[in-house]
Order: C-alpha cells, then structure tokens, then sequence
C-alpha cells in the first residue's frame, strides 16, 4: 500500500433519533458506530453484512447524502465539511442497487447522462456535453442508438450500464457500488462485473463495493470489512479474510453462503436468532448472543478491531495463529 | 407413480400485443419426499408453471397440457370447489415475498388459524395450540405473542416463517417454495433452508424448490431441472449436473458463476432471453450459444433421452465417455 489513499474515514459515525412516544426520551440508533477505512485509486474495497448492518448508511455518508454525526472523512487530503459538499460530490458517485428505480422513466438515456453535467458543471456547452455523453455511453458498452431511448426499452443488465454510465459523467474518483448486481440474472450479472472490472482499471477508480454476497465479493475484493450492528467486526485482504477468517461471525457468514458445488457437503455453523435491534445493542460483544464461543467477558466487554492490516474485533479470534 | 405428473404443459398469455407463450411444452414429474429444483433466469417460466398448476393464474392466462395430476385428482378438469379442498391443504406454496403475500389487515395469527379452520375444521382451542405448535416448528421465538402481531410489526425472515409456517399447515403432500430465500439474509437462509430440508425427512412430503440461486440448489437439490425461455432444457440429479451440464446453457451458467472464476474476467453469456416478439424459430438459445450452426437455428431440438439429461439441444454436450461406454 504505497499509494496514497484518494478517501480515508476515521471513526466515522451516524446516529438517528428515533422517538420513542410522546413522552418518553427519543432513542438514538447508532446506524454506523464507528468505522475506519481507506479507499485507494484503481482498488476496491469491499463492505459485507447482512441487512441492518449499516452498510447503506455508510454508502451515505460517503457519497456526502447524509452528515456524520462524528468522525472525519478525508478526500485526497482533504477534509470533508458540508460547506464543502457541493464542490467534492463531484469526485464521489453513487451507483444504486435497483436499475428499476433510479432511473427517471421520463428522460431519455441521453438526457439521464448528461443531467450530472448540467447540474454540476454549467460551463460546458451543450455541444461537449451531448459529446461526453456519448462517448460515456460506449464505454459502458451501449451502442450509440440507446442514446434516444427510454429506460422502459432496457433490460435490468443495461439500466445498470447506463446507471454506471451517469455516475461516471463526472469523471469521479471514487465510486461507491450499493449491491450493484444483486438485482440481476446471474448471466447478466457476471458482463457488469466485468465492465467494472474494466473502468476500474481504465479509469483508476476506487470503489466502495457494497454486498452481502459474499461469491461477487470473494471475486471483485481487494480488501474487505464484516461489519455487524453498525460496527466493523472483521478486516482484511481479500485473501486473508477468506482464507483464515478470525472472527466467529465472518466465519459463520462464510459458512451460511451456499456454494454452487453438491459434492463438497461442508460443515455448516449454524447460528441461532437474529440480528438484534440495532436500539438495543448488547452491552459487550454485539455478536455475543448468537455467538457459540461466547464467554463472560464477551458480555462484559466490547473488543475492539485491532490495527494490523487483519484483524478482528473479538477475544478469542477464530484461527489465531494464521 | 409420481405425485405431481405433468406432460407436456403450456401456458399462454393474452397481451395488449398479441399472445405470449410463457411456458412452452413442459414435462415434470415430482415423487414423495423429493427435493427438485427449479431454475432459470427471470422470465424463463418457473413460476408461471406452477402457478399454473395450483390454478392461480389470472383469466388472461390459457393453460393448456396433456396431462396434469397430483396425487388421483386431475388439475385440468378439477371443479372450483374441489380445487380449494386440494390447495393450501395437500398442495401447499410459499410465495416469493412475504411482505406482499401476507395481508396487512389481519394478525398473523388470524391468517394461520384461517388455513387450519377452513381445511382442518379443528376447534378454536385446537387452531390456537396448533398454530403455536407450528411457529415453535418453524423457529419465531415467542409464538404466543407473536400469533397477535401484524405483518408490519415483524421483519422479513419472521414472515417468511410465517408463510413457511402457514404452507405447512396442513402437512402437505407437496410443498412448492418459490424463491423461499431470496429476500432474506444468509444466515437466516440458512436457517430456513435447514427447516425445509427437515420437513421433507419428517413428514415425507415432496418439495419443489424453485430458485435461481446456484449455491441454493447444489445445497438442497437432489433433482434439478433448468428452464430457459419457458422451456424445459436439461434435467439431471444435482451431482452430474454440476459436473457435467449437457446443455450448453447450463454449462455457459456454471461458467458464470463468480466463484468459479479463475481470472479477473468472468466468461459471459452475450445477449439476452429472447422476449415475446424475438423468439427464434429453432433452438430458443440458438442466437446466445456458442456452438450453435445453421440446424439449430432453423429447427427447434427434441428433448434427447434421460442418459443425456433431456437436454433440448442437437449437439449436446459432455457425451464422450457415455459414447466410449
């Protein structure tokens, strides 16, 4: 990693008031508490977690939607402050999850594309920017008759070109990735992939890769994080996680992910439950009450990640000595 | 005999743009306490089929099959009346989303205990005491409480059970699971899964697990079937099927799977599945195959035998050691 990063987040945070009755004092829920990560040019780094985790709220925070109730958030060195916003959302892009919903029914795929130009950078003429657009429109591998068209005329795998399409309009830096292919066929699936595949090495993007497949993760991943109830549980490379996974969680995630071959009848660890209300996060380890390993000071307690490029946030890591 | 027996099964449906053949010839057989799966991409008729078979399709639909049995009662000519004693009692579904599938309006535990009254016709003691038999069966922690919780109030694997736990019911001779997983985490798909697969060795009752999801299937399958387009393609026990697919469709499939990659790029399948106005007159995966030449694109491949999996393809693949036998 000798790279400088183009994004870092230390500690970052976000909280909601949830009113809890007339009366009674508002909740907070802690959405993301507590998240440390740092995105390099033409690498991707991958979030996991199952639904409620906060993985999306992260996608949020650094795609400059929402404010970080605390914690800092760095762009090529700079630090991130909502003064700022308006300027630095232009190297951070977004790509949602449903090609169904993000695109505006009523505009033309060329009207789409070059929105984020008109908005963003009004000193263009509308010559450059029906040209960018089009030339943005091959790379995604469109052809150039799909310029005029709507987003009704598309099938899932080509409205997720054209969403990748308008996110790069602005020649970001970063691109965050919200499950991106979880919407698709799996045949669909693996030619997106491999576009991103592609613009990231083309372009050098960073990508913050949101999923909870772990098969695409394990497949586009450089470095991941596990996160759990807002927090970071587990990170790592790609290798190591999957490898020698040292949290009892990931481990149970890698476990609980099917795998596409009947002969290999794998031991499953079954975890009992479910995820907690993220209102009533457990005193110590927030995994402790689906945890099998749990011990008085799991309850007690709460691990925090260590610093070494893998590490976990438990007491008694899975796979210690690797 | 099988306890499901379709032949030959199509189902049409009536469009603003003329007619559209969701399912197109399928055969199926499903035996008692047998997992068989179902897979395909979206829009290749694994619902549709079976929705056609529990009669559940709208007017605009037209079933038509040479033959379509469960059990001794004949799905075709079945009347309204007798059609409601078979489904939901020895036909059981579990829809694909549980939070548009249960009705918002009523407690949960009032939709299950509608099942056990109107099938079973047990008493209101007996209905209660069986309803929270079946949600501790199916894993809802606390199902005394819960029976008296809305859909809203509960998230999306509790009412997933909750369907689970409203299929089962009534101890059907063939449950039908339509993408039972997909809206829910791994972890609790685990879970559930595990449940199915108990429910089959426990009660013996067939299971059709339709998904599309590969890992799913090599799972929990112990028959699978590979639809595309609204055909039947291939169908091979869960081992050879991964291990050697005759079609070049499921194999191209396999190929795609991310983690069966060995480099950066994953191999494609170019284009897409043909929609209601590009349907090709020969082989259905002609225009996407790679080994496809001018006979399959102008005349439409007959099943082969079993011992190459049904495939609907002239040349298919993985031959060479049954030919060398």
């Amino acid at each position: 990693m000798s790279a400088t990063p183009v994004m870092t987040a230390e500690a970052l945070q976000r909280h909601y008031e949830v009113s809890g009755g007339l009366l009674r004092k508002p909740n907070i829920l802690k959405a993301v508490g507590g998240v440390d990560f740092a995105l390099y040019p033409g690498k991707t780094l991958a979030v996991v977690g199952e639904s409620g985790c906060g993985k999306s709220t992260l996608a949020r925070l650094v795609t400059m939607i929402e404010e970080p109730t605390s914690g800092s958030l760095t762009l090529d060195g700079k630090p991130v402050v909502p003064s700022d916003w308006a300027s630095l959302r232009k190297s951070v892009q977004i790509v949602f999850q449903d090609p169904y919903g993000s695109l505006n029914p009523r505009q033309r795929i060329g009207q789409i594309l070059q929105e984020p130009l008109i908005i963003n950078r009004p000193d263009i003429s509308k010559e450059e920017r029906e040209a960018k657009a089009r030339e943005i429109l091959s790379l995604v591998g469109l052809r150039p008759e799909h310029y005029d068209r709507y987003p009704h005329m598309f099938s899932g795998g080509q409205r997720q070109r054209v969403a990748i399409a308008r996110a790069l309009m602005l020649d970001p830096k970063v691109l965050v990735l919200d499950e991106p292919v979880s919407a698709l066929d799996l045949s669909i699936q693996s030619s997106v992939l491999n576009l991103l595949v592609d613009l990231q090495e083309k372009m050098q993007l960073a990508y913050l890769f949101i999923s909870h497949d772990l098969s695409v993760v394990r497949h586009v991943a450089d470095e991941v994080i596990v996160m759990y109830l807002g927090r970071a549980v587990e990170k790592g490379s790609k290798e190591d996680l999957f490898g020698a996974p040292k949290h009892p969680y990931t481990n149970a995630l890698l476990s609980a992910t099917p795998q596409a071959d009947p002969a290999n009848k794998k031991r499953q660890i079954k975890l009992k439950g479910e995820l907690p209300s993220p209102l009533a996060v457990p005193e110590g380890c927030p995994f402790a009450p689906r945890c099998w390993k749990t011990q008085d000071k799991c309850r007690a307690e709460r691990p925090e990640l260590g610093v070494t490029p893998h590490s976990a946030a438990c007491f008694f890591p899975e796979n210690a000595e690797a | 005999m099988s306890l499901l027996r379709i032949r030959n099964l199509s189902v049409d449906f009536a469009t603003a743009s003329g007619k559209f053949r969701a399912v197109d010839g399928v055969d199926q057989d499903v035996n008692t306490g047998e997992i068989l799966a179902i897979v395909g991409e979206s829009g290749s008729g694994k619902s549709v089929s079976m929705l056609a078979m529990m009669g559940l399709l709208p007017w605009t639909a037209t079933v038509t099959a040479d033959e379509m049995s469960f059990d001794g009662h004949d799905l075709l000519t079945i009347g309204k009346r007798e059609r409601r004693r078979v489904v939901g009692k020895d036909l059981a579904m579990i829809f694909q989303e549980p939070m548009s599938s249960l009705n918002p309006c009523f407690t949960v535990g009032w939709q299950i205990k509608e099942t056990l009254r109107v099938h079973l016709g047990l008493s209101r003691k007996a209905c209660h005491a069986r309803a929270v038999e079946l949600f501790e069966q199916v894993g809802i922690p606390d199902p005394e409480r819960r029976l008296s919780a809305f859909p809203h109030q509960m998230s999306g694997g509790m009412n997933q059970r909750v369907m689970i736990a409203m299929a089962i019911a009534c101890k059907p001779k063939l449950l039908i699971a339509d993408e039972p997983t997909t809206a829910l985490d791994v972890t609790i798909q685990a879970q559930i899964l595990d449940l199915l697969t108990s429910l089959r060795d426990d009660n013996g009752m067939g299971l059709v697990l339709i998904t599309h999801d590969m890992g799913v299937v090599a799972e929990t399958a112990e028959r699978v079937s590979v639809q595309y387009a609204g055909q039947k393609i291939e169908e091979q026990p869960v081992l050879p099927l991964f291990q050697s697919p005759h079609h070049p469709y499921t194999a191209a499939l396999l190929d795609a799977l991310p983690e069966r990659a060995t480099e950066k790029h994953l191999p494609t399948i170019p284009g897409m599945v043909p929609g209601q106005f590009d349907r090709p007159a020969g082989c259905l995966f002609s225009p996407r195959c790679k080994f496809a030449n001018s006979k399959c694109k102008a005349e439409q491949p007959a099943p082969q035998g079993p011992e190459l999996g049904h495939a609907r393809c002239f040349y298919p693949l993985n031959t060479d050691e049954r030919i060398a036998s």
